[in-house]
């Protein structure tokens, strides 16, 4: 299209008007939540997961999710007896209608939950070079999609594949840790409909929350600790074959 | 001093001039919110908070179907929320009436989590339902709130060993 001095008189008004609504914003935050009272963070107890695709399929509904992408997923893993170091992992569909029967047999077989990390030191959004992307002070990791360019840089920065580019919106769209839903003192989607309590949303900075009490008696990872993301994704009983 | 100084003076306005350009559109474009938590847009925080839910989640639940506590509270299923199999029913919750969540097929719900798959962890009850059930209803002999069955009222009960059965 070429732009033409009657198209940049219509325009001009267009864009003043998106930005006076960029700049407006929406109401504040519940009166009662404060920002610098939590550090959200969650906590994967593989052994208890079962591969059922709940999380998948109310993550979708609760945050539409488009089809064929994913802010959470489930891998399953088998590692056969004799190459530890060569895991097979598929995730069909990123697990939303369950697992069909495991073909191969022996081995070790698992499953692992994957969402966004909330990395507390997150290269995704040290790349943005607009800010549309950040860690929020109560240590959730956001997109401001009215501000996202769409550039992917942190589609690739993000070292553990949980972002992608949302096709309607072209932005950039993650694990929002249910943030809608954990301001108002509900849990994630995901772990109001985990079955057997794998998934389980914690708040570090709350000296009730039994998460304390769960990491002084477990031995819990995160996911490429070399990566030194700072990640808040706890892992209880995870292999080492897990990437 | 300075004879041509004229064209300095020329200089330093235009300057002044961008400069001022600069300042008005900056403070036009840049969001009022922008660095009041660091290098973002504040207000995208309560933006991100203010979406509606969808999943209502299971207080809200038990807050009127308090017959369906009591009965979960007699079964191994007590810790599964009501939305795992139900769906997202925050719309149910805000006006019961004329939202009503749709009629739960068994067969599909139950293989979702009960379906034998190796992967699975070894003390979780699972069964290979074509040979369980072959592919009957599972509420005909469980009561999904209360999935044990009690011996007393066994009348069609299967195989009965729904928890070992299916176990790689």
């Amino acid at each position: 299209m070429d732009i033409t001095r009657r198209r940049m008189l219509v325009l001009l008004p267009a864009a003043a008007v998106a930005w006076k609504y960029v700049q407006a914003g929406t109401p504040e935050l519940s009166p009662n939540y404060k920002l610098s009272e939590h550090w959200w963070s969650m906590l994967i107890d593989i052994p208890k997961c079962i591969g059922c695709g709940s999380c998948v399929r109310a993550c979708a509904e609760e945050n539409d999710v488009p089809d064929g992408y994913f802010r959470t997923w489930i891998e399953r893993y088998h590692v056969a007896d004799w190459k530890i170091e060569r895991p097979e992992v598929e995730s069909p569909n990123g697990g939303k209608q369950g697992f069909p029967p495991n073909e191969i047999s022996g081995g070790k077989n698992f499953f692992v939950p994957k969402l966004c990390n909330h990395c507390a030191d997150s290269p995704c959004t040290q790349v943005c070079p607009v800010g549309a992307t950040f860690v929020t002070p109560d240590g959730v990791v956001l997109v401001d999609k009215n501000y996202c360019l769409g550039c992917r840089y942190c589609v690739q920065a993000c070292p553990y594949g949980c972002r992608f580019i949302n096709p309607k919106t072209n932005t950039a769209e993650k694990c929002t840790l249910c943030y809608h839903r954990i301001t108002k003192g509900l849990t994630t989607a995901c772990c109001e409909v985990c079955p057997t309590g794998a998934r389980q949303l914690a708040d570090l900075k709350n000296p009730e929350d039994p998460i304390h009490e769960f990491l002084r008696t477990h031995n819990v990872q995160v996911l490429k600790p070399h990566m030194a993301t700072g990640a808040k994704v706890f892992y209880n009983g995870m292999d080492g074959s897990v990437r | 001093m300075f004879k041509d100084i004229e064209h300095l003076i020329r200089l330093a306005v235009v300057i002044v001039v961008l400069l001022a350009i600069f300042v008005v559109l900056r403070a036009a474009v840049v969001p009022k919110s922008f660095g009041q938590y660091g290098h973002y847009r504040g207000a995208a925080i309560a933006e991100a908070a203010a979406r509606p839910i969808a999943f209502a989640g299971h207080d809200v639940c038990e807050g009127c179907h308090t017959d369906v506590v009591e009965q979960k509270k007699q079964g191994k299923h007590v810790v599964v929320a009501c939305e795992a199999c139900h769906g997202a029913l925050a719309k149910h919750a805000d006006d019961p009436t004329s939202v009503t969540p749709p009629k739960l097929d068994t067969a599909v719900v139950c293989a979702r989590c009960h379906e034998a798959n190796s992967a699975k962890p070894k003390g979780f009850p699972q069964v290979v339902t074509a040979d369980h059930s072959g592919g009957i209803a599972c509420d005909t002999c469980h009561q999904p709130h209360k999935p044990k069955i009690e011996e007393q009222k066994a009348e069609v009960k299967p195989t009965g060993k729904s928890r070992t059965e299916g176990k790689n």
